[in-house]
């Protein structure tokens, strides 16, 4: 199978969010004829995007992964040496300890890989936060060190996110690298093992679907239906809810549409499919995103586009003002319909 | 006017086969959307179903959109694949099983 290999370690174009827009605006002919995301907006009566209540800290601990994902709109993988230093994670505990926010969402690369994570989890949880962990599974079987991750979750009553495009090894391996599949099963194991999954057992493992290719996930409820009736028969594995993403055309998923010759048919497929309803419920109205070097963004998206929040002298975690965060606009382009297509699309799947 | 009989470009187009008789096209559209939802089989049942019988008509288009429906239904290629054997084998059998008429008319001709 061949490897992928992140986007820096390739020296590629598209390392820069400059040159990503670049790509998501000027591409071709066919690219610059779509109709701005700005004028949909505008149609839609949403325009400017402006916040509800923040509820939702999503904090990008580093870019440092065990895995290269081909879809990856962070770049992440193991030659990503950018993380978050405690200084930062201390910063965000004294913000969280005032904040609206009621859930810490945890994601990377691999955030277990941060020498830090344990302690902030442990932080957090202290502070009477929810706390999501973007699991990537095969982290929990990387090394020794790793292996308890389930019980450390379940101790602090982490709710574990993880995904798996598919039921079989084949598609998984594609998209996520060679023997993804067989440990991610054993990592899901493991977690049913002590309860998460389980019906009523107040542990939860939900599972992000990603479609493995230039196409758009189907019915969630449907998908969900078929992958619980699958895993369940296949390797005994239960789990809660299934999330049905769609793959923003950012980062390693704009260079793979892009290699493959999909880029035009698939954003001509966003497009056509945005949906007004899905628009309204956007996840950056209700969500802060903050890098691993502690700057704020509106999504997980805008800040590896380098789209920083549209709020003056307020876009580092140094100068955080959530009264006043409250009141920027939202950062929008391009890419921002792979958000509004169909059902619509989040971190917590659809949207409509 | 197109070299070739048939462009993938017109698949998006299909809509287009109103422009002289919209009310039947309407008819086709409603009746075509209510066939596709989900009922005692469900919406992926059908999408597989619609995917051989387009490999039976031999149908371009609806090989491209059904592929398409398929993977974001969640269909695999194998599940794919095997749909199409089925179609495969229904058009192998009917040639086949028109061989008993070829034999019968053998039969009564030959001595």
């Amino acid at each position: 199978m061949e490897i992928t290999r992140s986007l820096k370690f390739r020296k590629s174009d598209l390392t820069t969010g400059d040159n990503q827009i670049n790509q998501l605006t000027h591409f071709s002919s066919r690219i610059e004829n779509l109709p701005s995301f700005q004028d949909k907006m505008k149609a839609a009566t949403l325009f400017p995007l402006q916040p509800s209540k923040l509820e939702i800290f999503q904090v990008n601990m580093g870019k440092m992964c065990n895995q290269t994902c081909k879809h990856c709109h962070v770049d992440a993988g193991p030659d990503r040496k950018e993380i978050m230093t405690r200084q930062t994670m201390e910063k965000i505990i004294t913000i969280l300890e005032s904040s609206t926010a009621h859930t810490v969402d945890l994601t990377g690369g691999a955030p277990e890989m941060n020498p830090h994570f344990r302690w902030f989890v442990e932080e957090l949880s202290r502070l009477g936060k929810k706390i999501i962990v973007r699991c990537n599974l095969t982290i929990i079987l990387a090394n020794k060190s790793y292996h308890d991750l389930p019980l450390f979750f379940k101790m602090h009553g982490v709710h574990v996110v993880s995904s798996l495009p598919y039921y079989d090894k084949d598609k998984t391996d594609r998209q996520r690298g060679d023997g993804v599949f067989q440990d991610s099963i054993k990592a899901l194991q493991m977690l049913n093992e002590i309860g998460y999954g389980k019906i009523n057992s107040g542990f939860k493992l939900d599972l992000v679907y990603n479609p493995a290719g230039a196409f758009l996930p189907g019915s969630q409820a449907a998908l969900e239906k078929d992958f619980k009736i699958e895993l369940k028969r296949l390797f005994n594995i239960e789990f809660n809810s299934l999330f049905a993403i769609t793959n923003m055309p950012i980062s390693r998923y704009l260079d793979y549409l892009i290699q493959s010759g999909n880029y035009e048919a698939y954003m001509e497929k966003l497009v056509n499919a945005f949906n007004p309803t899905a628009a309204a419920g956007v996840m950056c109205r209700n969500t802060v995103s903050v890098s691993w070097d502690g700057f704020l963004y509106d999504c997980d998206f805008n800040q590896m586009l380098e789209l920083k929040v549209d709020s003056q002298n307020n876009t580092h975690l140094d100068q955080y003002d959530e009264a006043m965060l409250q009141k920027r606009n939202i950062v929008l382009n391009q890419h921002c319909f792979g958000c509004t297509a169909g059902a619509g699309s989040s971190c917590g799947g659809t949207t409509s | 006017m197109s070299d070739a009989y048939y462009n993938p470009d017109d698949l998006a187009k299909f809509k287009e086969i109103g422009t002289f008789a919209p009310d039947l096209a309407q008819k086709f559209f409603s009746y075509y959307g209510d066939v596709f939802k989900d009922g005692a089989l469900s919406a992926r049942e059908k999408s597989l179903i619609a995917l051989a019988v387009s490999h039976a008509v031999q149908c371009p288009y609806c090989i491209d959109a059904y592929t398409v429906d398929g993977l974001e239904k969640g269909i695999s290629e194998k599940q794919m694949m095997e749909a199409v054997h089925v179609a495969a084998a229904i058009r192998g059998g009917a040639t086949l099983i028109h061989s008993v008429q070829m034999m019968n008319k053998s039969k009564k001709l030959g001595m």
